[in-house]
């Protein structure tokens, strides 16, 4: 942004009324749930307003609003909502007297460009404000799930409890449920065997290809790469029903002919097809790692006399790793959230977690999909930290400016 | 160098001419390159294109008739089926051997099933005949066609031999009339009783509810993508992680907490109580419906519109903007004439995407859809599972896929399908 712009005291004629409407509208929400609407507006506009008022005139020391507006809010929240009120208090609080100020002194202006006017200043904020609440729709449906995990009753709803925030209504059981439970330990390890196994498979064969498909000379390339990448983009209830199909032909054959296990048959029909479904995965992320890849080293690497596999595994592999673990790690979600294919593929003793998971929520619905749910958050935020950091070692590796 | 006095051919080292020897190194590189696709081309080829392409014959296949009762078949083609007679002994006589070996083999009730797809009533037909044709004996017990006619009234009804004989082709048409609701008829082909016609709906519904993710997607993502190409990296690439992680995120896990939000006793109607903005008799219905699935879905499908339009956005220089303004446009000017026309690219490559995906979702629209919120991938699943009418699932997948390709190719045309980013 432009250097910093001067600011400025704004009249107080300016600021009250906002501070008030903004009061009014919280107010408004608070009526309504005691009652009456009107008298909430009212009241939030005046106490809002007349804090302000107070601040500017009276006090004009910020640290000391900043206790004031605290305690008032918390105060009136506790009045009116009981014991969780305390947080809409603090935040209510924080949020009036930073307001307050930011329009008093003038600091919306400063990271601002000085030409603007209010009108764009405006605009400004408000297309802020609709992103911040496109972002909150993105996130927060996440936050029930987890909190609603450590319900202590077997519902799928907030219990009084839970919003008193008292210790009785809050457990563990649905996380023991799940690490004791045959049913889900079965399908968790069913999972942890398929996916990294089809993970392999698709990241050792789509790595291959990938460092094929971006050569300079390859016939039919867009053909290829549209065959290749087809499995993300073919309906899933499709591919399903397709290899429902031919896979149950191919397992007849290795059950009958070959003589394999039934079990064993099984597993190598789902750790088959899912890694069919990561491959489009490894081939998009390992192709742009390699956009990058300076050719010239292979070259001084086979000119220094080392023989392809040497330039491959000492050379080639170190530079593009970072993008083949984070197509592995794609290919490895996929696998482990796939649920269509296993369903129609797969027989009762390949059931895995999203499988277990899907039947929950059709026909019984246990609190313990819930647990595992959140499980599977912290782990897809692991996941998401890893694959941000290769990326940036990969962009480091290949020169580029730090992102 | 000057007194070369060979005008032939410019030589490589070993002695060839440059020209064969460069094309044959051009050759060796393709076919290594070729060599590394290889085995996974393959693999992708036969473990997927190959069962898709066998499914899709299925829609199509209609051996069932033809092998369970050949010489009925080979009869009844002689016979004229808009005579309005019944067909004549030998017909009859083709029906009991071929019955009798079908019965013995317990194909017969698989028949029946086949032919109930197409009139209802068929499949106890076979079934309950099929007990007392098995003590008939083809050779002696003859002539059949008044003893039929006892064990059931239906094999002396002209349409059930009508409908065995439109049905006895190999190759049938049959499966796709039925999936756009019509049916097979020895007249030609013709619509559905007003009953039965749901399909060609739930397509439409399929499309339209398709269509209404990919437009909400296009107006929440929008601004998303332009404040995250337009701040500084350091804050962008926070804000970032705020949609990767949904991206990231288990499709159980998001449906799931569409469920917990949505539901009647569920977190939003909650709210709308406590706040007294809606009485506690009348919740919101949001879900078992079509807003349940059009909300999860967009919610779900959101990151694969922004990822796309912000690697558009990220090219479009902002000093354009600023140009146009410089020169008197106001800020609805220069962003509909200079910054939107330059991100259509971006808003093209997420909505196909975003389409494509949405028109064969099924997990989603299963659990959070009800009855009336579902698309055609649930029929189909329904027809694998429940209802065992493959060919008629086969079919339905057959105009999806056809669809989805066709829009897979313009994405090709378009944005060139090597420019898939993720994350």
């Amino acid at each position: 942004m432009a250097a910093l712009t001067p600011i400025s005291r704004k009249p107080q004629s300016f600021v009250l009324p906002i501070v008030a409407a903004a009061g009014a509208f919280v107010g408004l929400f608070f009526g309504t749930a005691n009652g009456s609407g009107f008298v909430g507006m009212m009241g939030g506009a005046v106490i809002t307003a007349g804090l302000a008022w107070l601040y500017f005139n009276v006090l004009k020391t910020e640290r000391l609003a900043m206790w004031i507006s605290l305690a008032v809010a918390l105060v009136l929240c506790i009045y009116l909502v009981g014991v969780p009120g305390v947080v809409l208090g603090v935040a209510f609080g924080l949020f009036f007297w930073w307001f307050s100020y930011w329009l008093y002194e003038g600091r919306y202006r400063a990271r601002l460009l000085p030409y603007l006017t209010p009108g764009q200043v405006l605009w400004h904020y408000g297309f802020r404000i609709i992103c911040g609440c496109i972002f909150f729709f993105l996130v927060s449906p996440l936050v029930p799930v987890m909190w609603l995990s450590f319900n202590a009753q077997d519902f799928f709803t907030f219990t009084p409890e839970m919003l008193r925030f008292d210790p009785e209504g809050y457990s563990l059981k649905h996380y023991q449920d799940f690490f004791t439970n045959n049913e889900w330990q079965r399908s968790f390890k069913n999972s942890l065997i398929i996916a990294p196994i089809a993970t392999i498979i698709s990241v050792s064969l789509g790595t291959l290809a990938a460092i094929g498909l971006s050569q300079s000379h390859v016939p039919g390339r867009r053909a290829i790469m549209a065959i290749l990448i087809s499995p993300m983009i073919v309906p899933l209830i499709i591919s399903a029903t397709g290899m429902f199909f031919f896979y149950s032909d191919i397992g007849n054959f290795l059950e009958g002919t070959l003589g394999m296990g039934k079990n064993l048959v099984g597993y190598i029909k789902v750790i088959l097809a899912h890694a069919v479904l990561g491959i489009p995965f490894v081939i998009i992320t390992v192709t742009a790692t390699l956009v990058g890849f300076d050719n010239s080293l292979t070259r001084a690497a086979a000119n220094m006399g080392a023989d392809p596999v040497t330039t491959f595994f000492r050379v080639q592999m170190p530079l593009i790793l970072p993008g083949v673990i984070s197509g592995g790690l794609f290919a490895f979600i996929t696998s482990f959230d796939e649920v269509v294919v296993v369903l129609f593929v797969g027989s009762a003793s390949q059931k895995t977690l999203p499988w277990q998971m899907f039947t929950g929520l059709r026909e019984q619905i246990s609190p313990t999909i819930l647990a595992v749910a959140t499980i599977l958050v912290v782990m897809s935020i692991l996941l998401l930290t890893t694959v941000e950091l290769l990326r940036r070692r990969s962009e480091r590796l290949r020169g580029m400016s730090p992102a | 160098m000057s007194d070369t006095t060979d005008t032939g051919p410019v030589l490589a080292a070993d002695g060839t001419p440059l020209k064969r020897s460069l094309n044959r190194a051009l050759r060796q590189q393709k076919m290594r390159a070729l060599m590394l696709i290889a085995p996974l081309l393959l693999f992708v080829l036969l473990s997927f294109i190959l069962p898709i392409a066998n499914m899709l014959t299925r829609s199509v296949n209609n051996d069932i008739v033809a092998d369970t009762l050949p010489l009925t078949v080979v009869e009844l083609n002689v016979w004229d089926s808009d005579s309005g007679e019944l067909p004549g002994e030998n017909v009859y006589a083709a029906f009991v051997s071929d019955m009798v070996v079908a019965i013995e083999a317990k194909r017969h009730t698989r028949l029946g099933t086949r032919l109930n797809y197409e009139s209802t009533g068929m499949s106890s037909l076979f079934r309950k005949s099929g007990r007392k044709i098995k003590n008939l004996d083809p050779a002696t017990d003859g002539p059949f066609k008044d003893k039929l006619i006892e064990i059931s009234e239906g094999w002396g009804k002209v349409e059930t031999w009508r409908e065995i004989k439109t049905h006895s082709v190999r190759i049938t048409n049959g499966y796709f009339l039925n999936a756009i609701d019509m049916r097979r008829t020895p007249e030609g082909a013709q619509a559905q009783p007003e009953d039965k016609r749901i399909l060609i709906k739930l397509f439409g519904r399929t499309l339209w509810m398709s269509l209404i993710i990919t437009g909400s997607c296009i107006l929440l993502a929008y601004p998303v993508a332009w404040i995250l190409a337009n701040l500084p990296m350091r804050t962008s690439n926070m804000l970032m992680i705020l949609v990767l992680l949904p991206f990231w995120t288990s499709l159980l896990v998001r449906t799931s907490a569409w469920k917990v939000l949505l539901q009647q006793q569920g977190v939003i109607n909650e709210i709308l109580v406590w706040l007294g903005l809606i009485d506690d008799a009348n919740r919101l219905v949001m879900i078992n419906n079509q807003t349940g699935t059009i909300i999860a879905m967009t919610h779900i499908l959101l990151p694969f519109m922004i990822l796309p339009m912000y690697s558009v956005m990220q090219t479009i220089q902002p000093t354009y903007l600023r140009a146009a303004k410089s020169m008197g446009a106001t800020n609805w000017t220069a962003f509909w004439r200079v910054y939107f026309p330059q991100s259509i690219p971006g808003i093209g490559a997420g909505s196909i995407l975003v389409f494509i995906l949405s028109i064969g979702y099924y997990i989603t629209p299963e659990i959070v859809g009800g009855t009336k919120g579902v698309f055609i991938s649930n029929r189909i699943a329904y027809h694998i599972s429940s209802s065992l009418n493959w060919g008629l699932a086969a079919a339905l997948g057959a105009i999806l896929l056809a669809v989805v390709l066709l829009l897979y190719w313009c994405y090709d045309k378009i944005v060139g399908i090597d420019n898939v980013k993720l994350g």
